[in-house]
């Protein structure tokens, strides 16, 4: 059947509320038709607004609310509908929920997952679109996971909702018309999930994660007809981050392009390409990286700025085409 | 189940649509004001136009129905005073003073905008009338504001810093963190809550205890004034008493101004729909509390002004938007360098 990306990510939540009475969600928007585009449209009407609560306009305590309920036997989901409003719910993240299990001896562990939705261009301006998925990746004791695929979009939320570690959802509003076939739901733990290769080429190898994915699929169309066959990596999960298919795919391409919608420094393509470059065996072929990223500056409001600041397919094409060459 | 207002008969609509007392102002004040109101208004429903013809795309907030409240303030500043906004704030940028053509370029995207074109309707700027900047992010600038107010403190000149905020901020911890900051050390600052019952589709009683925000005034010892927010002259009224009192470093102060916005949270539509409780007859209601026509009734009652002077008044100010408006769709784009050059200051200095 098919179901677009954020059909996808609604019947994620139908499934975890319908068959987990101890999974609850929790945002702003969620009773609002509009706040998370159409992916959880009239949930409040099928579960209850007990278990679909809309909240006043306080990131921290809504995430900390979810914090400790997922200690006291909940799997709440926290939803911001902007990755830009996360910022305000950082401490409950950062300093209490990937902490908790470490600091206090291993024994207990908050399964809460915080989805943050990227939402970006439209003139929205700097505080309305941002991709921060590296500030949260860096931090030990959260897994990320970023969806690129309408499969995953859903999946990667069961998974995430079942994990008993915080983690966080990242997916992206430039993805929700996406669409695709979706087989029956399988459970899968999510520890164990690794990269997927999306396409397969012998001359490069793209590698993104969340909505680059897709523009890097895009580009290697392109690029196919200009003779260039790319190898695309969806790296799925950003912390804990494995990189051996980016390294087997690497190593037979010799070119490695990370495509990311967030910044340069000290960011995701960094990472990925230095894990990629320690994991190199000895006398392996030399390895040519490249990394495509924001421009490094806030988003602009203006459309004309807007429009050279995003990666786009067409960058992605140019880059590989002139790097060819 | 509508919980009781704590605000009692300020919180309905039905009161209050009689024509304004005008408390002894004087007739050139009270036709500044009355303009200042229009501009707000007129703007903001050429903005309204602009979206719907898809010349403005980036998202905006708009105050029509709330323009009284700015200009009630604003009435109470001066240049030297340091004022913050936030998503919807067109009215506070423009009741300043703020440059016509600024905002409609910035709106635009235009180089000439009031922020260059970096920003859009939730981004203004204009420190030479006191705008030291507005930014979307709720609560982002209420302690940026306080630190504003330190600053006019150290200085000791007798300028406060302002900072307009809606109902729904106050649900934010930084926000609570302001409130008791400010008072701790006695900051001049001015908290100006415009409570128009709604955080984008939610109403107040679905998201806090009570409607009356200046609670939270009170809890921090902060003396605070609830008014009629579509009444322009008690507005400037009660500024006037809580502004004499931070100028005296009597500290902080905290109005509530109850009003209600006649479109939507965003863009130019009434959204009836989508506001879980937010009912036509409401709206329809609230209409008839209208600012500015309760002002113009009574200068006409008191016979101040008459129905064609009103039109005169009308007449050029709709001539100036038009005008600034023209200018501002001839204006450029921003150049494409600017998107680096603009990150940091010294960035600037070598360009
Ligand atoms: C930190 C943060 N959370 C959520 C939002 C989304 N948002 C924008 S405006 C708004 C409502 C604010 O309501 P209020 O303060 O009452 O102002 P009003 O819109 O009524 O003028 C919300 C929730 C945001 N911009 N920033």
């Amino acid at each position: 059947m098919k179901m677009s990306y954020a059909q996808a990510i609604r019947s994620g939540f139908q499934y975890l509320l319908q068959k987990y009475p101890n999974v609850f969600v929790m945002g702003q928007g969620l009773w609002s038709p509009w706040y998370v585009g159409n992916s959880m449209n009239d949930l409040e009407v099928e579960f209850g607004k007990d278990r679909v609560m809309d909240t006043p306009v306080s990131e921290a305590a809504c995430t900390g609310a979810g914090v400790g309920a997922s200690l006291c036997g909940y799997r709440p989901i926290v939803v911001h509908p902007r990755m830009d409003f996360m910022v305000l719910a950082m401490d409950q993240i950062v300093n209490q929920a990937a902490k908790w299990s470490h600091m206090l001896g291993g024994e207990s562990h908050p399964a809460v997952t915080v989805r943050g939705v990227i939402n970006r261009g439209g003139e929205q301006g700097a505080q309305h679109s941002q991709a921060l998925h590296a500030w949260f990746a860096h931090i030990p004791g959260l897994r990320v996971v970023m969806p690129a695929t309408v499969k995953d979009a859903r999946d990667l939320l069961i998974s995430a909702t079942l994990c008993d570690d915080p983690v966080v959802y990242i997916d992206d509003r430039w993805l929700y018309e996406l669409e695709d076939d979706l087989p029956e739901i399988e459970e899968k733990k999510l520890s164990n999930q690794v990269p997927e290769i999306l396409r397969s080429g012998k001359d490069v190898t793209l590698a993104g994660a969340g909505h680059s994915v897709q523009l890097c699929l895009e580009a290697s169309q392109d690029l196919s007809e200009a003779g260039v066959e790319c190898e695309v990596v969806d790296l799925r999960i950003l912390n804990p981050l494995n990189v051996s298919p980016v390294v087997t795919s690497a190593n037979k391409t010799g070119s490695l392009c990370v495509v990311d919608g967030g910044w340069e420094t000290c960011g995701m393509a960094g990472e990925v390409i230095a894990s990629v470059a320690e994991q190199m065996e000895p006398g392996s072929r030399n390895i040519r990286f490249k990394r495509i990223t924001l421009a490094n500056a806030p988003a602009p409001s203006s459309k004309v700025l807007e429009d050279i600041y995003y990666p786009t397919r067409e960058k992605i094409v140019d880059a590989i085409r002139n790097w060819k060459n | 189940m509508v919980k009781a207002s704590e605000l009692g008969i300020l919180a309905d609509p039905s009161k209050f649509t009689e024509p304004l007392e005008l408390g002894g102002r004087p007739k050139d004040v009270l036709i500044s004001l009355l303009e200042m109101m229009l501009v707000i208004r007129k703007v903001e429903e050429c903005i309204a136009d602009l979206i719907l013809e898809k010349k403005v795309n980036c998202p905006c907030h708009l105050a029509i129905g709330q323009e009284a409240v700015a200009v009630g303030v604003s009435d109470n500043l001066t240049a030297e005073d340091k004022i913050f906004g936030g998503h919807r704030s067109h009215s506070h940028f423009l009741a300043l003073g703020g440059s016509v053509s600024g905002l409609l370029a910035e709106v635009l995207g235009r180089s000439t905008g009031c922020s260059g074109g970096m920003g859009g309707s939730m981004h203004l700027f204009q420190p030479e009338k006191g705008f030291v900047g507005s930014a979307p992010i709720v609560g982002g600038t209420v302690p940026v504001a306080v630190g504003a107010g330190l600053a006019c403190q150290k200085d000791g000149k007798g300028n406060i810093a302002v900072c307009y905020f809606g109902d729904g901020t106050v649900e934010e911890g930084m926000v609570q963190e302001s409130f008791n900051f400010a008072s701790r050390f006695k900051l001049p600052v001015l908290f100006v809550c415009e409570n128009n019952f709604y955080s984008s589709h939610l109403d107040i009683h679905l998201r806090q205890p009570s409607d009356r925000i200046s609670r939270f005034a009170e809890a921090n010892h902060i003396s605070s004034q609830i008014v009629d927010g579509n009444d322009v002259v008690k507005t400037a009224l009660a500024t006037r008493e809580l502004v004499e009192s931070i100028r005296g470093g009597n500290g902080p102060g905290f109005l509530e101004a109850v009003t209600y916005r006649w479109r939507g949270h965003v863009g130019p539509d009434e959204n009836i729909d989508v506001g879980l409780r937010r009912k036509k007859e409401d709206l329809l209601a609230w209409k008839k509390r209208d600012p500015i026509r309760r002002l113009k009734d009574g200068m006409l009652q008191a016979n101040m002004i008459t129905n064609s002077d009103y039109c005169s008044v009308e007449d050029s100010v709709e001539q100036k938007i038009n005008d600034s408006l023209e200018e501002s769709l001839a204006a450029p784009f921003p150049e494409e360098s600017f998107l680096l050059s603009a990150v940091y200051k010294s960035e600037k200095d070598l360009s």
